[in-house]
């Protein structure tokens, strides 16, 4: 039974869907009339003039919404931001959604949108018209599944929404998703990071202020403009409430993406996940710009963003990689390290040349090669490089690499001593393959 | 008194070197030839010749500017 064309005037006046999955709840190929079906028709909320915000603002404010795409910063003081930003500048704001994933240990933005554009969308729109926006840009990698997804999800929508939907195809490269770079991309097709400030909140697309969320935070806009902040609260995390997807991959029975809602022990995150195959090691957490955690310290630590950095860990993009204790911590942080070199703008000299000083140094460490002097150097090139790009690549490239570096301290006195305790010779992080030589042995092979 | 703080335009810097030789005080270069820089408020006698290296920059990326407000959240403001 379709319930479209019903006109829902007030936030949050739906009937609060069953307990359950918030975001996977729909099977895989809903079109609109389902997804209406299921959720309720998107409400008519109208939309805010210029430089007013509208009252589902307010209402995400009070959900305590923070964003999904790794920063965890409060959405509704986002949204505010871009309102007052408008206001100023007297320009129309606009919207993005950034489900370009550039991060190759995630996989839940795809799987979102496989499973729901709908709901994206609906956010989107949603988050426009509370802006004033009449333009929500949809950025998703070439190549991506994601892209005829949406068009497909556009088209079903066509003349139903007051908001423009324009669909833009994302150059695969890892730089491309961070926002400055994405809404260069947006409004002049370069996908290059600019230098800030200004930020992209108060000059972002064409010089617009501009809303730029990740897929999954647009989703859950979407339901809480339906359900409304008491009943997006009543789950999770106190701080970072709500439900969220977690890429969760390597040593673990059933590799995927699973929702949970904040807080939920990473013992229990991996429980869904079919369990660890063997003992854990480590994990990484966050994604390639995140952190690697022992498996004593990240085993019973909630997901949220306290409860990881207590550890030394980050929620980032929902990434939790276990590593087995067969696996060397070097040797993957070498690989990933080279591929994040590789992954830069190349626009600013601490990024580019440090990075790959730090790659190459994690290539020595890696095969065992490495000298006393050597290791000393590499500390103080971590040192030096964070805070000192246009962008933040950098810095999660170092937090990266400086993590394995404490974490498997045990395995740098070994290599430092020509050994390395690994048993496994398959590779655990994965990245793109054709992207990156991996200038990486053994200790003992030759690769020269 | 807050003063004011250099500021390096990361993109447009190419690594000349300059600011590091009239401004050996605040700035120093990495093994790369990428400055790196004290971000303490400049002040008194040292104003001057920071402005002396901001002007002779030859790719303009460094800049004086007025010190931030404390607040420095990603949005700059909230409630």
């Amino acid at each position: 039974m379709s319930r479209q064309a019903t006109s829902v005037r007030a936030v949050g006046s739906s009937a609060p869907p069953a307990k359950g999955p918030r975001l996977l709840g729909e099977p895989a190929g809903t079109d609109l009339t389902r997804h209406q079906a299921i959720h309720d028709a998107r409400p008519d909320l109208g939309r805010a003039k210029r430089g007013h915000a509208g009252h589902l603002v307010s209402e995400i404010e009070r959900s305590g919404l923070a964003g999904r795409g790794g920063g965890w910063f409060p959405t509704g003081r986002k949204l505010q931001a871009v309102v007052e930003a408008a206001h100023h500048a007297r320009k129309d704001p606009v919207v993005v959604v950034n489900a370009m994933e550039g991060e190759p240990a995630a996989s839940k933005d795809a799987v979102l949108v496989h499973r729901n554009p709908h709901l994206i969308l609906d956010g989107a729109v949603l988050a426009a018209e509370a802006i004033g926006a009449s333009v929500a840009h949809i950025a998703a990698h070439r190549g991506s599944r994601a892209i005829s997804t949406f068009e497909r999800a556009i088209e079903q929508r066509r003349g139903r929404d007051s908001v423009e939907l324009r669909l833009h195809v994302g150059p695969d490269r890892y730089v491309a998703s961070e926002e400055s770079a994405l809404a260069h991309f947006v409004g002049e097709g370069v996908a290059l990071p600019v230098s800030v400030p200004p930020r992209v909140f108060e000059s972002g697309v064409r010089r617009r202020p501009t809303f730029l969320a990740n897929a999954e935070t647009m989703a859950h806009i979407a339901l809480i403009a339906r359900y409304g902040a008491p009943w997006f609260r009543s789950v999770g995390d106190t701080t970072h409430p709500g439900t969220t997807l977690i890429s969760v991959s390597g040593a673990v029975g059933s590799p995927g993406v699973i929702e949970v809602p904040t807080g939920t022990p990473v013992r229990d995150i991996l429980g869904l996940a079919g369990g660890t195959t063997g003992s854990m090691r480590a994990a990484v957490t966050g994604g390639y710009g995140g952190s690697w955690v022992s498996a004593a310290d990240v085993i019973d630590s909630p997901w949220t963003v306290g409860g990881l950095a207590a550890v030394g860990g980050i929620p980032g993009a929902g990434v939790l990689a276990v590593l087995p204790m067969e696996g060397c911590g070097l040797i993957e942080t070498a690989r990933v390290v080279h591929w994040m070199a590789g992954q830069g703008a190349g626009q600013c000299g601490p990024c580019r040349f440090g990075l790959a000083a730090v790659a190459a140094d994690f290539s020595s460490l890696a095969s065992a090669r490495m000298k006393a002097p050597g290791l000393a150097a590499l500390h103080s090139r971590l040192g030096i490089i964070p805070g000192r790009g246009a962008c933040k690549h950098p810095d999660g490239a170092v937090r990266f690499a400086a993590s394995a570096l404490v974490v498997f301290q045990d395995e740098v006195d070994l290599h430092m001593s020509g050994r390395c305790s690994s048993t496994q010779r398959s590779p655990m992080l994965r990245v793109p393959s054709g992207t990156v030589t991996l200038p990486v042995s053994r200790p003992g092979e030759e690769w020269r | 008194m807050s003063g004011q703080i250099l500021r390096i335009d990361r993109i447009t810097c190419d690594g000349f070197g300059t600011c590091a030789q009239l401004l050996p005080e605040r700035v120093i270069l990495d093994e790369w030839g990428y400055p790196v820089i004290d971000p303490t408020p400049v002040r008194g006698s040292e104003l001057q010749h920071a402005k002396r290296a901001v002007n002779a920059c030859p790719r303009l990326a460094l800049h004086l500017e007025k010190a931030p407000q404390v607040s420095t959240s990603a949005s700059g403001h909230g409630r």
